[in-house]
C-alpha cells in the first residue's frame, strides 16, 4: 500500500475529527439546530437532549456523574475557569495556590494573573523523569493552601504525573485538586473518584473531536465545588459558564468520548507497540539518542528524543513530509528553547535538537517506519554536515569550549 | 513558516561542506557561535599568502536551515575573492541573496562573523609563522 503524504505525527497538538465523530455531528447543523436553553418547543428539546446525552457520555469517560461536566469552549477556557473561579470564591479561605513548572501555558499564565491580583502561587520543580517529588507538595502546602494544580500528563514529553497520590493529599489537608486532563483522558484510565479529583479540563479535539468545545469537571458531593462564573450571562451550566451551547460540538465531544472509552485498551496498546517500535530502531541506528522525560510514567503515544548535534528546525526542514514538532528555539514564537525540558535539566544545546513524535488513532505500521526512516536518513545527513559532531568524535569536550560570543548569538 | 527557495537549494545541496587542515598556515578557521543559542557555524579559508585570494573554502554547521544556507552561501561568495574583497561581504548581502525572514537574519550576521573570524585566524597564523615557511617556493 502507498503512503500518502504529508504523515501526521503531532497528536498532542490536535487531532482530526473522527469520521463516526462527524457523522454523528451533521444533523446538528441543519435539521436539529435548536437551542438546547430553549425549554418551549420540540426544537430546544431535541438539541437539549442531545446535550444531555453527550454529558452522559463524557461523565463515564472519567467515572463523574453528569450533572458534574460543564462544557466551555475549550481547556484554556476550562482551565481558567477553574482556577480563576475557585481563586475568588475561596479567597476568604486563603490566597495561596500549587502547581509546577511544566504545565501548559494555560495554567502558567493564569497563575500568573492570579498572582497579580494578590494570590501567591509556588511553582513545584520536576526531576529530571519529570514528574514532581511528593515532599515537596507536602512541604508547600500552608493553611492558606485553596487549590493545587497539576496536569495529568505533560503535551511535550507525555510524562504522567502521580495524581492519585496527589489526590490521596490535597483530600487529606482538605484543599481542593484540579488537574489539566487534555492529554490523558481518552488515552489513559482517568476516574475523578479513584484519582481523587474535585475538577479536570477536558477537550474535544484532542479525543478526535471537533475545536472550539471543552469541558470542566466540577465535583458535586465530598466536596461539593462552587466556582465564580467568569462568564455571565444567562446562567447557563449550573450557572458557571453562560453563553449558548455549541450542541453540535458537544454532540461531536460526546461521540468521541465513547469512542475513546470503548476503544482505550486496544488503541493505546497498538499506539505503544508502534511508539516503541519507532523509539527502538532509531536507538539501534544512531548513537548520541536521548530521550527527555520518563519511559515509565509516560503517554503510550508519545516520545521526546533528542539527537544530539543536530539542529532541531533543521531536522523538521529535512523531514518536511512528516508533521512532529521540536523543541528548538527556532520553532517558538519567543526563540526560547522549550521550558519544559528545561525545567528537566535538559542543557539548552539539547533542547535545541529535541523531536515530539505524538503518534494516534490514524497512524499504520507503514506511516511509523517510514517517519523513523526518514529521521534516521536526516540525522545522518545533518550530522556529516554538523561541527559539533565532527568534534565530539575527536573527543573534544564541547561543554568545556570557550564559545565566542558574537553578535548572532543574543538568544 | 516557508523558506525561499535559494535557502531550500543550500539546504538540501550545501556547497562546500567539510574540513581543511586546520594547521596548515594558510588555512583560517572560523568557529562562531554556540551550541546553547542552537548555531554554531566553522567556515574554514585556505588563502594564497602572494595574492591574497582565497583558493578554497569549506565549511560545517550545526543550526536551522537558514544558518546552512547562510555558511553555504558565505563559501560559495568568498571562493575565488581576496581576503579585502571577502571581508567586504555584509550580512545584509547574505539576508537579501537568501530573502532571509527578519527571525533569520542572526544567521546571516553569523555567516558574516565567521568570514571575518576566519581571516582574523589566518592573519593571527601568518603574524606568528616564520617568512621563510610562507614564501617558500617563489622567487628562485
Amino acid at each position: 500500500m502507498a503512503i500518502k503524504l504529508p504523515i501526521y505525527m503531532d497528536y498532542h497538538a490536535t487531532t482530526p475529527v473522527d469520521p463516526r465523530v462527524v457523522e454523528t455531528m451533521l444533523p446538528y447543523f441543519h435539521e436539529k439546530f435548536g437551542n438546547a436553553a430553549s425549554r418551549n418547543h420540540s426544537f430546544g428539546w431535541t438539541a437539549e437532549e442531545a446535550v444531555e446525552n453527550a454529558r452522559a457520555q463524557i461523565a463515564r469517560l472519567i467515572g463523574a456523574t453528569p450533572k458534574e461536566i460543564i462544557f466551555t469552549s475549550g481547556a484554556t477556557e476550562s482551565n481558567n475557569l477553574a482556577l480563576k473561579g475557585a481563586a475568588e470564591m475561596y479567597r476568604e479561605k486563603g490566597n495561596h495556590i500549587i502547581t509546577q513548572v511544566t504545565e501548559h501555558k494555560a495554567i502558567l499564565d493564569t497563575c500568573k494573573r492570579l498572582e497579580k491580583y494578590g494570590y501567591e502561587v509556588t511553582y513545584l520543580p520536576v526531576a529530571k523523569d519529570g514528574r514532581i517529588d511528593l515532599d515537596d507538595l507536602r512541604r508547600a502546602i500552608t493553611n492558606k493552601t485553596i487549590l493545587i494544580t497539576i496536569m495529568y500528563a505533560n503535551n511535550e514529553i507525555g510524562v504522567v504525573q502521580p495524581i492519585q497520590e496527589i489526590g490521596k493529599i490535597a483530600k487529606e489537608k482538605g484543599i481542593l485538586f484540579h488537574t489539566d486532563g487534555v492529554q490523558a483522558a481518552g488515552k489513559i484510565p482517568v476516574d475523578v473518584q479513584k484519582d481523587n479529583l474535585d475538577m479536570i479540563s477536558l477537550t474535544a479535539h484532542k479525543i478526535y473531536g471537533p475545536k472550539g468545545c471543552g469541558a470542566l469537571y466540577v465535583r458535586r458531593r465530598n466536596p461539593r465545588v462552587q466556582l465564580s462564573a467568569q462568564i455571565d450571562g444567562g446562567g447557563h451550566e449550573r450557572g458557571m459558564r453562560s453563553g449558548t451551547l455549541n450542541v453540535p460540538g458537544i454532540v461531536g465531544f460526546g461521540k468521541a468520548a465513547e469512542l475513546c472509552q470503548i476503544e482505550m485498551a486496544d488503541e493505546s496498546a497498538r499506539l505503544r507497540g508502534l511508539r516503541d517500535r519507532l523509539k527502538d530502531t532509531i536507538f539501534a541506528k544512531l548513537d548520541e539518542v536521548y530521550i527527555n522525560g520518563s519511559m515509565t510514567h509516560r503517554l503510550p503515544h508519545n516520545i521526546n528524543i533528542s539527537f544530539a548535534f543536530v539542529e532541531g528546525e533543521s531536522l523538521l526542514m529535512g523531514i518536511n513530509d512528516v508533521a512532529v514538532s521540536s523543541g528548538s528555539a527556532c520553532t517558538s514564537a519567543t526563540l526560547e528553547p522549550s521550558y519544559v525540558l528545561k525545567a528537566l535539566g535538559v542543557g539548552e544545546d539539547l533542547a535545541h535538537t529535541s523531536i515530539r513524535f505524538g503518534l494516534g488513532r490514524f497512524n499504520t505500521q507503514e506511516e511509523v517506519d517510514y517517519v523513523t526512516n526518514r529521521v534516521i536518513e536526516v540525522v545522518q545527513r545533518l550530522r556529516e554536515l554538523s561541527p559539533l559532531y565532527e568534534m565530539a568524535k575527536e573527543g573534544i569536550d564541547l561543554s568545556k569550549m570557550n564559545w565566542s560570543a558574537t553578535a548572532g548569538g543574543e538568544h | 513558516m516557508a523558506y525561499s527557495d535559494k535557502v531550500v537549494d543550500h539546504y538540501e545541496h550545501p556547497r562546500n561542506v567539510g574540513s581543511l587542515p586546520k594547521e596548515d598556515p594558510n588555512v583560517g578557521t572560523g568557529l562562531v557561535g554556540a551550541p546553547e543559542c542552537g548555531d554554531v557555524m566553522r567556515l574554514q579559508m585556505k588563502i594564497n599568502p602572494e595574492t591574497q585570494v582565497i583558493e578554497e573554502a569549506k565549511f560545517k554547521t550545526f543550526g536551522c536551515g537558514s544558518a546552512i544556507a547562510s555558511s553555504s552561501l558565505a563559501t560559495e561568495w568568498v571562493k575565488g575573492k581576496t581576503v579585502a574583497e571577502a571581508l567586504a561581504i555584509s550580512n545584509t548581502d547574505i539576508v537579501r541573496e537568501l530573502s532571509l525572514p527578519p527571525v533569520k537574519i542572526h544567521c546571516s550576521v553569523l555567516a558574516e562573523d565567521a568570514i571575518k573570524a576566519a581571516i582574523a585566524d589566518w592573519k593571527k597564523k601568518k603574524e606568528t609563522s616564520t617568512p621563510a615557511q610562507t614564501t617558500s617556493t617563489v622567487g628562485d
